[in-house]
């Protein structure tokens, strides 16, 4: 006879499909958990340190928009904004002069304010990361912000850019410098030379980071846009997967380009996941994707599918070599594979409604979640970063998920991206942010979008829960 | 006698030059692309050889560095080998003096040196080209700007890319450890006592110490190296070429050498074990359950200091991980592989049902994936992020399931893509590594909870036209003579090689 008594009982939760035990034995919630990418219990504050210009607000988005992505409730807090909001009107470089009192005190007084919000997101909000974006130069900064963590129990990392390069810092200026609402009223010329009059008052009290007064902080220091990195003293793995990411991240123009496969037999049929071929229009826009791609006289262009035959075939009528990934296929429906949305609510009409209850983190039976999904993407963001020109032949939950990092879309967001069949998304970094281009290659196909229902409810009417289902054979 | 043959007909797959190619159309002529185009689940890291050049001292963990290197980029599919100079001096000397052979003013052992590196570098070469190596690890002290520099004009005129691993490290203790480690059992010291060799050994790293030139930031920007400061506390990284380099130097960054013990075991008996059926997702049999409850008995017997327990999303996983009574992580990534069409068959259906996909397994386990499944190909990278993450930590126990514990045993024990499939790991027992020396020790606990075999050995004959019939008895009990499984085979003639 079974001794059932040592074990707890097992129930799967329904809607991501993970065991749990029964509540009873009294042993508190999170002494179960599931793998996550910030396993520690302490929170983590990124202090971004370096010179004006050198690129210190790009990284702090640029990080939160990857560790969000990934999981990891992340937040910046840029102390210039918290100035902008002090200081309404921004007069001139005078302000940051060393020797201006007043300017000194509203400053300091900025980013305590920005400190006390971070304690906040951290301590009461659940936040695991915070980026403290400020050009953080002096040691005696430095020194009170590692007080302030202390107090409170946080980890410090310190993430510095040093760059020399005329030519870089002066795209930076011009890029992201000029537009920002403190030259708004500017010509270009006044504004440029007061920026660097700016970057001049900083300059004689800064102390960057040393390896000797510094070896036991935690840091990344970048130098000349990642020619060349010092790593001291990495402490946890989110601390590892930062130093990863950033040392992985270029500046170097480029454009990702995004679309799904032709329109496949399956969704002809309305049927979802499977592995058919493409349908006559889906050849067709194979064909004109060729023609696209050749017209855009992209450099150097890699292409990547899934392993499924309907990427794979688009990729073919390009005559181009590509890479075939197994991390790029369609999201697993599990036990609903191959089946119509009718049919999952027939078959399986609970299932269907937690889905939309949560699509995120919704785990089709055997199958997969779109949260599973990101994780099986990551590698193929760390590689699109490494990577310049890229075409992503993938599918529709795959380029959601994608398009989600590159747009900083939330996890709510996330699963009702609009991305059509036959259209391609050209992405281009730009600023702080991505700029897309979106090309309907003017070939006919069906919609396989279905937008939330309203009625999400379990109990809800079968023509409530189809209510949104697209259009098909 | 039942012949089967693989329709011709079948697209699923095409068995092209010893691999298994997924949905490669033959109409592209193959010459188009290069020579390695797509033959695993991801896609190649780089068509240009590349040569991991170490850089140190004498016990600064160069040899350490370069076998865990190889071992890992092997496992993760790169071709890795190690050329160990000192292996070169061995073999040309046959038997090692003293450290007078290293002073730098001994001219007749300088030739004798540059000789054998010459030597390695010329089998560097033919590794590239004549077995299709994609990445060599030159394991030697490289310690002055002119020997590195043989080496990058050696690499430019073969059009090889250079990646330099310098370990520095200055703490006494460190190096005295190492040194006790491995070099007084090296060959070099059989004939030595302890204390002498000691001596003989701290006298060598005089003779280097004094024309060392480590790299520098300044003169050696336009190299691509990572310079590794007291075993890991600080790192300094030049000039990262590409993917493979990234993933180097991020390995490099995350292992450690702090002693610390893995327990690798599989979740207790399940139910489907008991019935002989593959996959699925039951609960424990009563006798796995009994494991579970040894299991916790045993670790609590090891005294581990901050065990870590990680667990598969698998229900037989976790109701094991649970008898512990400590906390758990469950990670999806240690879910057992994915058998696809196959998921809760027997072997007999399977055979029966799926005959080709039976025998294709048998013939490359490794490769070949389950319809609508996975491979342990594809098992081993979805495992490399908790390799990694392993490799940080410090003592874990992995409750997991047969064949992702084969992939993490080939892993610490560097077993090959031919091997790992077949590696033993049988329900109810332990299997604890612990980092020693260059290798791993395994120390094997079967915890004495009888459970059923599901081992299925290497079929022995694969030559054409054997046909034995299958008979594997489900309840086959552990430390009995386990029956050897028979399959059926078919023409390999009926197979179209197709280019």
């Amino acid at each position: 006879v079974a001794d059932t008594t040592l074990t707890r009982e097992l129930t799967q939760n329904p809607l991501k499909k993970i065991w749990v035990p029964s509540s009873t034995n009294g042993l508190p919630e999170r002494y179960i958990s599931q793998r996550k990418v910030c396993m520690t219990n302490c929170p983590t504050l990124i202090v971004t340190v370096g010179l004006p210009a050198r690129g210190k607000t790009y990284i702090s988005k640029k990080l939160t928009r990857y560790l969000n992505w990934i999981d990891v409730p992340t937040k910046e807090f840029n102390v210039g904004q918290y100035r902008r909001e002090c200081v309404k009107i921004y007069k001139s470089f005078e302000f940051f002069r060393p020797d201006n009192e007043e300017g000194l005190k509203i400053r300091k007084q900025c980013a305590l304010a920005a400190l006390n919000d971070v304690r906040q997101f951290l301590t009461d909000e659940g936040g695991q990361v915070a980026v403290f974006d400020a050009t953080n130069t002096t040691r005696e900064r430095r020194e009170t912000i590692l007080r302030f963590a202390e107090q409170n129990g946080f980890k410090v990392f310190f993430v510095e850019s040093v760059c020399e390069d005329p030519d870089v810092i002066a795209e930076n200026i011009v890029q992201v410098k000029l537009g920002c609402p403190d030259y708004t009223h500017c010509n270009t010329e006044d504004a440029v030379a007061d920026f660097m009059k700016r970057i001049k008052c900083y300059e004689n009290s800064y102390q960057p980071l040393d390896e000797e007064l510094d070896r036991d902080l935690s840091f990344i220091k970048i130098i000349d846009v990642g020619r060349r990195y010092l790593v001291n003293r990495v402490q946890d793995h989110i601390q590892s997967r930062i130093v990863y990411y950033l040392m992985n991240i270029h500046i170097t123009p480029r454009s990702i380009y995004l679309c799904r496969h032709g329109e496949s037999d399956l969704n002809i049929k309305g049927r979802i996941g499977g592995d058919s071929g493409l349908s006559a229009r889906g050849k067709e826009f194979a064909k004109a994707l060729g023609q696209f791609i050749q017209s855009q006289n992209i450099r150097d262009l890699k292409v990547w599918t899934s392993q499924m035959k309907r990427t794979i075939q688009t990729a073919e009528a390009l005559g181009v070599p590509y890479e075939q990934w197994k991390a790029l296929n369609e999201i697993d429906a599990g036990v609903c594979e191959e089946l119509m949305y009718e049919e999952i609510q027939q078959k399986y009409p609970l299932e269907f409604a937690l889905r939309d209850q949560d699509k995120y983190r919704y785990r089709y039976p055997k199958g997969e979640s779109y949260e599973d999904l990101v994780q099986r993407l990551e590698p193929v963001i760390m590689e699109l970063e490494r990577q310049e020109n890229v075409l992503v032949i993938c599918h529709q939950a795959v380029m959601r998920c994608l398009l989600a990092y590159f747009l900083d879309k939330t996890a709510e967001e996330l699963p009702y991206l609009k991305c059509a069949l036959h259209t391609v998304l050209k992405l281009t970094p730009m600023a702080y942010g991505c700029k897309v281009e979106s090309v309907c290659l003017n070939v006919d196909a069906v919609n396989t979008h279905r937008d939330r229902p309203s009625n999400v409810d379990v109990s809800r009417l079968p023509e409530e829960a189809l209510l949104t289902v697209p259009d098909h054979h | 006698m039942i012949i089967y043959k693989i329709p011709l007909s079948s697209h699923k797959f095409q068995y092209i030059s010893g691999k298994f190619q997924i949905w490669n159309i033959s109409k592209i002529p193959q010459t188009k692309f290069p020579e390695n185009f797509r033959k695993s689940s991801r896609p190649q890291f780089t068509n240009c050889p590349t040569m991991i050049v170490m850089v140190g001292l004498p016990a600064r963990g160069k040899t350490y560095i370069s076998k865990k290197l190889t071992r890992y980029l092997n496992w993760i599919g790169v071709p890795t080998q190690v050329f160990n100079l000192g292996q070169y001096r061995r073999e040309v000397l046959q038997t090692y003096k003293n450290y007078e052979f290293f002073r730098p003013d001994n001219e007749e052992a300088m030739k004798i040196r540059r000789a054998y590196a010459s030597n390695a570098l010329k089998d560097i070469a033919s590794y590239f080209t004549k077995e299709q190596g994609q990445v060599a690890v030159l394991d030697a002290t490289n310690t002055t700007r002119e020997r590195r520099g043989v080496i990058i004009n050696f690499a430019k005129e073969k059009g090889y890319k250079v990646f330099f691993i310098e370990s520095v490290c200055d703490d006494p203790e460190i190096i005295e450890a190492n040194t006790m480690q491995v070099k007084l059992s090296s060959p070099d010291y059989e004939n030595y006592d302890k204390e002498e060799a000691l001596v003989d050994f701290l006298k060598r790293i005089d003779c280097y110490k004094m024309s060392y030139v480590p790299l520098d930031e300044e003169k050696d920007r336009h190299l691509s190296f990572i310079k590794i400061f007291n075993v890991g506390s600080r790192y300094l990284v030049n000039r990262v070429q590409d993917h493979i380099q990234s993933r180097i130097v991020y390995y490099l960054m995350n292992i450690h050498v702090t002693p610390r013990s893995i327990y690798l075991s599989r979740h207790g008996e399940s139910e489907l074990n008991l019935l002989g059926r593959i996959g699925g997702d039951t609960g424990l049999s009563s006798q796995g359950q009994k494991y579970a409850k040894a299991l916790a008995e045993f670790i609590r017997g090891q005294s581990i200091k901050d065990l870590k327990v990680w667990t598969s999303h698998m229900k037989r996983t976790i109701q094991t991980a649970e008898a512990l009574g400590v906390p758990y992580e469950q990670w999806k990534a240690l879910n057992e592989i994915d058998a696809g069409v196959c998921e809760e068959m027997t072997y007999e259906e399977i055979q029966a049902t799926h005959p080709e996909e039976f025998a294709l397994r048998d013939q490359d386990k490794y490769r070949y994936r389950y319809p609508k499944g996975e491979s342990y190909e594809d098992l081993v990278h979805r495992l490399e992020p908790v390799i990694m993450e392993l490799e940080r930590q410090e003592n874990v126990l992995v409750i997991c399931h047969q064949a992702v514990m084969r992939c993490l045993l080939a892993y610490f024990l560097d077993k090959s893509e031919d091997d790992l499939p077949y590696l033993k790991c049988p329900l109810h027992t332990v299997l604890k590594l612990t980092p020693l020396a260059y290798g791993c020790k395994v120390e094997s606990f079967y915890l004495n909870i009888q459970a059923v075999n599901t081992h299925r050995d290497r079929p022995t004959d694969m030559s054409i036209c054997f046909h034995l019939r299958l008979s594997r008895s489900a309840n086959t009990k552990v430390g009995s003579k386990s029956l050897r499984p028979h399959v059926f085979f078919f023409l390999l003639k009926t197979f179209n090689v197709m280019i």
